[in-house]
């Protein structure tokens, strides 16, 4: 563990996304503490230009609300999203992939023709009709997110699956009379965690995307203040008021990036041989 | 003697912080003569690739040379800028490495890579370089050396691609090659061959070799002069013969006598004990390809009726080269892999026809130990489950089974403690010993060892040998004991199995096949064994 800490920080952009993750964190936790006032308040007039007023440092919006509140409140609901819909993609992902790499034959078969199923329907699409159906709610969204973004998961896992399970120690198992639950549980699955949390990383950027692009296009949850949902909003008076779409469009970018550099970073420290050289 | 072509001074190569030692080479000093052929040997870890690689300039990136000098021609190596080392490799120093598959490019064909060292040295015309390519190939004797020139290298055999590789370093005649292991991957029989062309290619040319190998017999094949490395220094230098009949240092003496010798003075006393394993027309066949458009459909006959008996407390062994179908028989046996025909009768049940719970219970009284110490123990479990899983999964209660973990562990003579360890904190020959703790778990009455020594250095190999023999003894077990090394079945084996293509080609006791072998196949395997003359001739 101290290794895998020092072979992490020692790619410094790795260290800079674990910052201004932790910070996004720090102000989407302390939200509520920071900002009282609910964001959907009317605090002052519209278009006030930022530091205009040293109360509203980031200016307000159309209907006056405050800006800076509106972005911590929705680093509440980006990272929440993003989190939450990983999870479900996991969970969905995993056990699929796990099955269909272990079981081979026609349980591989099925189970990847059903994965390709989901690839081939552009994902985006396909979580613009599942929110639409099921009404713009938190839970839509994450339900929507997670329906689309499993089937790499699947693929991944089915993969590493693959090629673990002719592994010696693999086959020891099945000799001292383990059972296929017990195998997949204890000998394949916790070898496959290193690509897997790499990859969940990079899964956490992709769904503050997705779920910024719902709200962008009006199909966010109406009770939750969202970057997307922001931008959304200032999209009709972008010449008027240009910081209402750029300032959460920064909060998107910095976040993404964060995880992406994560990611990367994980992927280098979990993954030493792969690492490029000359570091 | 001549002057030595190359002489290495004091050589030092550090390796990167956090190794389990600072230098991958120690202090290291030897020459090399034209026309003699110099063994580097040593275990793993020895640092004898490092120093040939230090003369081609090819170490890795955290690796660097910190004192010393290698002197060729007057030049010293280690000053010389990448531009001016290029010109020198493959024109005065050539290399053949000891994976053939890995270092032909798989998409080139033979006599194009043949071609391409020419081309990297600007030298000769197309039209020349593709002749000399033949030239070359009907040297190193391959057969039909045109039809091997257009081919890829996947069409060739191991040893093949070998003498591919050998044609390719001598293309620009070199002043010294540097061997690495180039027969460590081969069968016996293909090793012989090859050691038998590098021995005639370096008379005919006379050029200085530097031959790096761990297997004392392939020394007594082949070297003029040894140097003995252990940790990174040499702890021993001297005439082939000096060496190998005299040696002076205490580490030459253990690994020389760690060699299991060929003679076996076994008798067989099975007769008349009860048979715990009795194998009867076993088959497998592999079928590959066809598919949905019915191309040519690829048909391996891996196992073509085998029939076998066991008796308690037993060794009998399997022999064969790569591809003889010996690990085939050994998965079939447990049922990693279902046959297609015949009976394996274990304690009156025929596993051949179990399956689920029944199968898994027939399962406790035959187990397997596996190859590779580094493959087959899952590294993310400590060592404690990794032996008490079996009896876990057979209802034995979590404390009972770590205790039984723990008498096992000191049975194979690990510390008690190891339970609480992650299999990366051991060596290869520890990591062997816990999976033969593991396959004692279940307290089985049959082992099948699939290569379980191949994988280790000679001094840990005798090790686990010896240790494999003792718990047989005290736990009256009978043993299956698959290898391609026959030194190894000599000294473990009570009964012998010749496997080739498929079939038991010869069975009988030990000592008979050895002295006395019935089949062609199995002479000329015995008559490979490297290093065989000269047993044979200090034995009178």
């Amino acid at each position: 563990m101290a290794d895998f800490w020092k072979r992490f920080s020692r790619n410094r952009g790795a260290v800079i996304g674990v910052v201004i993750l932790v910070i996004v964190l720090v102000v989407a936790i302390l939200a509520p503490v920071l900002f009282p006032q609910s964001p959907w308040r009317m605090v002052q007039r519209p278009f006030l230009a930022p530091l205009d007023m040293p109360s509203h440092p980031l200016g307000t919006d159309a209907l006056g609300r405050d800006v800076l509140t509106g972005l911590a409140y929705g680093a509440q609901v980006s990272l929440l999203v993003g989190l939450v819909s990983t999870v479900a993609a996991l969970l969905i992902g995993i056990p699929i992939g796990a099955l269909a790499g272990y079981f081979g034959g026609w349980a591989d078969d099925a189970l990847m023709r059903f994965t390709e199923f989901f690839q081939t329907v552009p994902s985006f699409a396909l979580a613009i009709v599942l929110v639409a159906i099921f009404q713009p709610s938190i839970y839509s969204i994450v339900a929507a997110i997670a329906i689309v973004s499993w089937p790499p998961v699947a693929r991944l896992v089915r993969g590493e699956v693959l090629s673990l399970r002719s592994r010696e120690y693999v086959e020891a198992a099945i000799l001292s009379g383990q059972t296929s639950g017990t195998i997949i549980l204890r000998q394949v699955l916790p070898n496959t965690i290193s690509p897997i949390i790499v990859l969940a990383s990079l899964m956490v950027a992709t769904a503050i995307l997705l779920e910024s692009s719902l709200s962008f296009l009006g199909l966010g949850d109406p009770n939750l203040m969202s970057w997307g949902y922001m931008i959304g909003a200032a999209r009709t008076v972008i010449r008027q008021a240009w910081w209402l779409s750029f300032f959460p469009g920064v909060a998107i970018l910095l976040t993404v990036l964060a995880l992406n550099l994560i990611g990367e970073g994980l992927n280098d420290a979990l993954n030493p041989r792969l690492a490029r050289k000359g570091k | 003697m001549s002057d030595p072509v190359l002489r290495i001074e004091n050589l030092r190569i550090a390796l990167p912080e956090g190794a389990d030692r600072d230098y991958a080479v120690d202090d290291v000093s030897f020459e090399l003569n034209a026309g003699e052929i110099l063994c580097i040997v040593g275990e793993s870890g020895s640092g004898k690739s490092m120093s040939a690689n230090a003369m081609m300039g090819l170490l890795p990136d955290l690796v660097r040379p910190v004192g010393g000098s290698i002197l060729f021609d007057g030049v010293d190596l280690l000053t010389l800028s990448e531009a001016q080392l290029l010109d020198l490799r493959g024109r005065r120093i050539a290399m053949i490495f000891q994976e053939p598959m890995s270092a032909l490019n798989p998409l080139m064909r033979v006599e194009d890579q043949i071609a391409e060292v020419f081309e990297a040295h600007n030298l000769l015309t197309a039209k020349e370089r593709s002749a000399r390519a033949i030239a070359l190939l009907t040297e190193v004797g391959i057969p039909d050396p045109e039809k091997a020139a257009r081919a890829y290298p996947f069409q060739l055999s191991g040893g093949q691609r070998q003498r591919v590789m050998i044609a390719m370093a001598l293309a620009l005649e070199p002043e010294i090659l540097i061997a690495d292991e180039p027969t460590t991957a081969l069968d016996v029989t293909t090793q012989a061959q090859i050691l038998e062309l590098i021995r005639n290619l370096q008379e005919k040319h006379g050029m200085a070799v530097m031959f790096i190998t761990h297997d004392f017999g392939v020394v007594a094949e082949i070297a003029d002069r040894v140097a003995v490395m252990q940790y990174g220094r040499i702890v021993e230098t001297g005439s082939a013969d000096a060496v190998l009949d005299d040696p002076q240092h205490d580490y030459t003496r253990k690994l020389i006598a760690a060699i299991p010798k060929l003679a076996t003075d076994r008798e067989q006393d099975a007769i008349g004990r009860q048979k715990v394993l009795e194998v009867e027309g076993l088959s497998k066949t592999y079928v590959t390809g066809g598919g949905l458009f019915g191309g040519n459909k690829r048909v391996v006959k891996a196992v073509q009726n085998v029939s076998l008996t066991l008796a308690e407390g037993e060794t009998l062994g399997i022999v064969g080269e790569s591809g003889s179908g010996k690990s085939s028989v050994g998965r079939c046996l447990v049922r990693l892999m279902a046959p297609d025909a015949g009976t394996v009768r274990l304690a009156g049940q025929d596993m051949a026809k179990l399956s689920g719970r029944a199968l898994r219970e027939a399962r406790k009284s035959i187990q397997m130990i596996f190859q590779d110490p580094y493959a087959s123990l899952n590294p993310r479990s400590k060592v404690g489950r990794i032996i008490a899983e079996g009896p876990m999964a057979h209802g034995v209660p979590k404390a009972e089974a770590y205790a039984r973990a723990v008498e096992l562990l000191e049975l194979v003579d690990l510390d008690a403690l190891s339970i609480d360890r992650y299999p990366h904190e051991f060596s290869g020959g520890q990591r062997q010993r816990i999976g033969i703790a593991r396959a004692l778990a279940l307290e089985p009455r049959v082992i099948i060892a699939d290569e379980a020594v191949s994988a280790l250095d000679v001094s840990i190999q005798a090790q686990v040998l010896d240790l494999l023999a003792e718990l047989k003894e005290k736990l009256n077990l009978a043993l299956i004991f698959i290898t391609h090394d026959l030194r190894v079945a000599a000294q473990i084996c009570d009964r012998i199995a010749v496997m080739q293509m498929g079939e038991v080609v010869e069975m009988g006791p030990a000592r008979a096949i050895f002295e006395n072998p019935q089949n062609a196949y199995t002479r000329t395997l015995i008559e490979a064994i490297p290093g065989r003359e000269k047993e044979l001739a200090a034995a009178g």
